[in-house]
């Protein structure tokens, strides 16, 4: 094993989020400590990018809110995410949605992959 | 003084209770074996020598192995002397990360990475040549003037010029210690240390 593996899972381990790409839709519920209180607060978005990798990976979360694009980055390991809700999957062609920030409205959708379960027939 | 030999093995990121991120390096220090202890009444001055890293017995001359089979180990790589050792130690015995505690400040000493030859901008932080008119097209980058007119008729010693950059030995001073991890031998300190990874860096007290 590598040392930067070895030290990082001595330190950080493993977190047991679902495992979301680029394009899909997340909640990422972030711990904020005000004066000694602490509080949940949820931040649903689009997964607008993912980098690094090991101890220093982060991914970039990007809603509209009240009109403005608002973009989040989280340290994929911080201590202070408590948990990821995977919402939707997206049906994207690249891995970095950049081209997301210039658009708006309907062309600022993302298209929702849906897979076929074996087993299930939907009638008609 | 106190100090050790180690390998710069790579950089990584570590996470306090709170959630901030630290950039720290991981290196490989030790175990390191005492091969000499040169005294006042012997030497001159008091210092312990200590070696790291093994190295292939075909590849080293009798001189070395014999010099090392008084320690009573194999031949190593680097030698090197850390005087006023405040630790007592005697001849063969090894060094390792425990002489260090989490949270104490320490000294690096590592060679920079070679960045070849390079221009005044690079070299000395030179703001170049702002604009790109007046004549300016294709001297973005370059020293300007480099000294007076006839009144010396010569450049002055010591003007900042192009040259070699990097590739020196450096101490970085008051560096933290993040985290030790004594059965692997990694120390791991805040911030960056000198030279590429895989380098060889001095961590002392």
């Amino acid at each position: 094993m590598s040392a930067l593996q070895y030290v990082h899972d001595q330190l950080t381990g493993k977190k047991d989020f679902p495992e979301f790409k680029p394009g899909d839709n997340i909640t990422v519920n972030y711990k904020i400590i005000e004066g000694n209180k602490e509080r949940i607060q949820s931040f649903k978005g689009d997964v607008i990018k993912r980098q690094g990798t090991g101890a220093t990976a982060t991914f970039t979360v990007r809603k509209i809110s009240d009109g403005v694009g608002v973009e989040r980055l989280f340290p994929f390991f911080s201590p202070n995410i408590e948990s990821i809700v995977l919402n939707k999957t997206g049906r994207i062609r690249r891995s970095k949605l950049y081209y997301q920030r210039k658009r708006s409205g309907k062309s600022a959708r993302i298209k929702e992959k849906r897979l076929i379960v074996e087993g299930v027939v939907t009638s008609g | 003084m106190k100090g050790i030999i180690g390998k710069k093995i790579g950089m990584t990121s570590i996470f306090d209770p709170t959630g901030r991120q630290t950039a720290c390096t991981i290196i490989e220090a030790g175990p390191c074996v005492v091969t000499q202890v040169r005294t006042k009444d012997s030497d001159g001055y008091d210092a312990l020598q200590l070696a790291f890293g093994d190295k292939n017995e075909k590849h080293s001359k009798k001189s070395e192995t014999n010099h090392f089979a008084k320690a009573s180990t194999s031949p190593k790589k680097f030698v090197k002397e850390f005087r006023d050792f405040s630790i007592e130690k005697n001849i063969g015995e090894a060094v390792t990360v425990d002489i260090f505690a989490e949270g104490e400040s320490v000294d690096v000493i590592g060679t920079t990475k070679g960045k070849g030859f390079q221009g005044v901008i690079k070299r000395h932080g030179f703001h170049g040549v702002g604009g790109q008119s007046h004549g300016q097209h294709d001297r973005s980058r370059a020293p300007g003037s480099i000294g007076n007119s006839s009144d010396a008729s010569r450049v002055m010693k010591g003007v900042r010029m192009a040259g070699r950059l990097g590739n020196d030995r450096v101490k970085l001073k008051n560096l933290t210690v993040v985290k030790i991890f004594p059965d692997k031998n990694y120390i791991l300190i805040s911030g960056s240390v000198p030279g590429h990874n895989g380098s060889i860096v001095l961590i002392q007290k």
